[in-house]
């Protein structure tokens, strides 16, 4: 199992109760988490990443265990090797791409400077073709430009899984399709296991080889559409 | 127009300690407050900016009731190392930091809530420990706005009268500060010297409120 998550959480919002409740094992190497807005994605993803501490369950991913309520593991999202795309790709505005991309690359309390060359970083700066933009900051890139800089700053630190939040949502249709063919050919060439969330269904049938639906904080049954297997 | 400059050198150490300390407090507190949600915060909250709201007498005293020998603090301090903070320059910097703080911690705090989360759990992911996702991230992000409180502490610690006069008395070289100096110099019915006084206080006022007007935040969107 790549993926074994079974993750409960009692929510609140705005005084309206909600219960999380996740499970969901897959070998697949491409997983999307579909489901309208407030089926509870984000916070499954938030949980998996560590960012919020789930009231009872566990999470093992690429045979790591995350967290395990009754081993009482619980790893900091510093130890879970996970790369995170956020929704809106929170690249840190007073940082130039170079020094966004070589962050991980830095352990101390100092920020690489911005003529840094570590090899780490050019070498996913020149895979994205983010050359002539190394320099810029990040209000001054397009959307394309940003997620790919958001993809190769994650992509550093050698994780052992990628977890995107709605990567493509802010794009429009023609960036969208070929962001969605550069994502499938990136995680084939890395092998690395992805988890995606989306509420698009053409994210799911580009990119899907197992689906699972979430409705109201729980995992439903649904027929689809998948994409053809493994590249 | 020698007791001027003594008055003057005397208030800026007095004024730069009180900074200092506020410095690191009103970061730390002002971090903690904007990050951690817990009963009883909007109290604390209010409680730690008491200090720029009352009056400096009202205050003055109530630090003169815990610092002096008699008080909780006081008394223990004269007891384990003999000292005795009224009527020294250390209890003008008390009377300054305690005064000029929630200017500092307002300011540090609305800096750092504005600081996206995202940005913050983004770095965790990187495997940033806490501590630098604090430097590298958090604070830059909320330097601006920090600076601003800070400077206006150092212009509130600079102008600091009734808390002062209450704690540390008027000793000139030791505890006389600039403001403290005016009123002197007014009831002894030296004009000169208090021209000469306010004039260097106001000067030092403006420039400090120049500086702070260029980092606050309408700056940082023009940038943006």
């Amino acid at each position: 199992m790549i993926w074994d998550i079974a993750l409960h959480k009692q929510l609140r919002h705005d005084h309206a109760r909600f219960a999380l409740d996740v499970c969901f094992a897959s070998d697949a190497q491409r997983v999307v988490l579909h489901g309208p807005s407030g089926a509870g994605k984000t916070q499954t993803l938030r949980m998996i990443a560590g960012f919020t501490r789930a009231d009872a369950g566990r999470a093992v991913v690429a045979g790591r265990v995350l967290c395990d309520s009754e081993a009482r593991i619980a790893l900091s999202p510093q130890q879970r090797r996970l790369a995170y795309v956020f929704q809106d790709y929170a690249l840190f505005p007073h940082l130039t791409v170079r020094q966004n991309i070589a962050f991980a690359t830095h352990q101390g309390w100092f920020n690489p400077g911005r003529h840094v060359e570590d090899p780490r970083a050019e070498r996913w700066i020149e895979a994205f073709h983010l050359q002539p933009v190394a320099g810029h900051y990040p209000h001054q890139l397009s959307g394309g430009q940003r997620q790919r800089t958001a993809l190769a700053r994650a992509l550093v630190t050698e994780p052992t899984a990628l977890l995107l939040d709605e990567p493509f949502a802010a794009l429009d249709k023609g960036l969208r399709e070929r962001l969605r063919a550069e994502l499938r050919g990136l995680l084939a060439e890395l092998r690395l296991p992805m988890l995606l969330i989306t509420h698009d269904d053409d994210d799911v049938r580009a990119l899907a080889e197992h689906v699972v639906h979430l409705e109201a904080g729980r995992v439903v049954e649904r027929p689809f559409e998948l994409a053809e297997g493994a590249d | 127009m020698g007791e001027a400059w003594i008055a003057l050198a005397l208030t800026l150490k007095v004024a730069g300690w009180a900074t200092a300390i506020n410095l690191v407090l009103g970061i730390g507190i002002g971090y903690a407050m904007a990050h951690w949600r817990f009963p009883g915060r909007d109290l604390l909250d209010a409680v730690l900016t008491l200090p720029m709201v009352m009056p400096p007498t009202v205050l003055g005293y109530y630090l003169l009731v815990v610092i002096g020998s008699q008080g909780p603090l006081g008394a223990w301090l004269l007891h384990h190392f003999g000292i005795r903070l009224i009527f020294t320059w250390h209890a003008a910097v008390i009377a300054a930091t305690v005064v000029a703080f929630p200017l500092v911690f307002k300011a540090a705090r609305a800096a750092f809530e504005v600081v996206e989360p995202q940005l913050e759990d983004a770095a965790r992911t990187l495997g940033i420990s806490e501590w630098a996702v604090f430097m590298r991230v958090s604070l830059p992000l909320a330097w601006r706005g920090i600076l601003a409180g800070l400077l206006l502490s150092f212009a509130r610690a600079l102008g600091e009268f009734g808390a002062t006069l209450m704690v540390a008395g008027s000793i000139v070289g030791k505890t006389q500060t600039l403001s403290i100096a005016v009123y002197e110099a007014v009831q002894a019915g030296q004009d000169d010297t208090a021209n000469f006084l306010v004039a260097v206080t106001s000067i030092a006022c403006i420039a400090v409120l120049l500086g702070a007007g260029r980092l606050l935040p309408g700056r940082v969107a023009a940038r943006a």
